[in-house]
């Protein structure tokens, strides 16, 4: 994967076929601690004991739980590559947790790339699933709850073209807004 | 900072052209493989292109969604575009460009891409 984005965008395709209704996706940088955070939180049908500590092999696959494949190993690849570490919990019933972490300055950190694109089609093409999304860097940063929108909208779908369109323009702006304050790019 | 308030405007203008709503039988319909392989291979772009296209031309009668792998990972990005009484077409080796054409003889014409089209023999 080039891009971190996709790594998340790849994990978040597992929640969904997990039947999750609820994903966060909180992405913070810490320039201080030289970090850089990926979680991923789902609710979905979670994921039982004895294929967790297999998921990060990538080596095991199985089409019958087709949440396993190689997109675990990859993000968990690029996290331990770029100086940091990586961290799956899951409980059956409860939903499943991933938690990648990165060395902010780390030369083989790769860029987290347009987190925007992987939001907005993420959001538009499940229209019923919410999303709640936080771009946190040095403790200046945003968030998008599709909660919050949904309450608003009243019965209009998140896919929906304008709703589509205020959706990726939002994102586009809160996010570098947060950006121009920094001179790394995250 | 984008504010709600902006939300609320479109909501309050969409509530007033209520009525244009499609049954999804009506619908037109796009799928993207979005499993690791598709991912890998660039389906991203491809998703964001149809996402973008059916917002800015503001269709209702288009819909896009996902799904995982269908096992011809050496194709991907792959998608599937379903006319409502015709035949499903699947388009191999996507990117954003043949995307965007596919969306524009395809989708909004009715007229398939065959050169982008997985061969029909294969497709059994």
């Amino acid at each position: 994967m080039k891009e971190l984005s996709l790594n998340i965008l790849d994990v978040v395709e597992n929640s969904i076929s997990a039947g999750a209704s609820l994903i966060k996706i909180i992405i913070t940088a810490d320039s201080a601690n030289d970090r850089l955070s990926i979680s991923i939180e789902d609710d979905g049908s979670g994921i039982s004991e004895d294929i967790l500590w297999q998921i990060e092999d990538p080596f095991y696959t199985t089409r019958t739980t087709r949440e396993v494949g190689l997109g675990i190993p990859l993000f968990k690849m690029a996290a331990i590559n770029a100086g940091g570490n990586f961290r799956i919990e899951s409980q059956i019933g409860k939903g499943t947790s991933v938690r990648a972490e990165f060395a902010l300055t780390h030369i083989d950190r790769m860029p987290l790339g347009n987190i925007t694109d992987t939001l907005h089609s993420l959001i538009v093409t499940n229209p019923d699933m919410d999303f709640y999304f936080r771009y946190q860097i040095d403790g200046e940063g945003f968030a998008l709850d599709t909660r919050d929108f949904r309450k608003i909208l009243q019965g209009i779908p998140l896919n929906s073209a304008q709703v589509s369109l205020y959706i990726k323009e939002y994102l586009t702006e809160n996010k570098s807004e947060v950006d121009k304050k920094f001179k790394f790019n995250v | 900072m984008k504010s709600l308030a902006e939300l609320q405007a479109i909501r309050d203008k969409m509530q007033a052209n209520l009525g244009l709503r499609h049954d999804e039988e009506d619908k037109t319909r796009i799928v993207v493989g979005m499993a690791t392989c598709g991912i890998a291979a660039g389906a991203r772009p491809v998703l964001s292109a149809f996402v973008d296209l059916i917002a800015q031309n503001n269709l209702t009668d288009v819909t896009v969604t996902q799904t995982g792998c269908i096992g011809i990972c050496q194709y991907e990005p792959i998608v599937e575009v379903t006319i409502p009484g015709e035949e499903k077409v699947t388009y191999i080796n996507m990117d954003a460009d043949k995307a965007r054409e596919v969306f524009e003889q395809h989708v909004e014409r009715g007229v398939p891409i065959a050169k982008y089209a997985l061969n029909t023999v294969m497709d059994k």
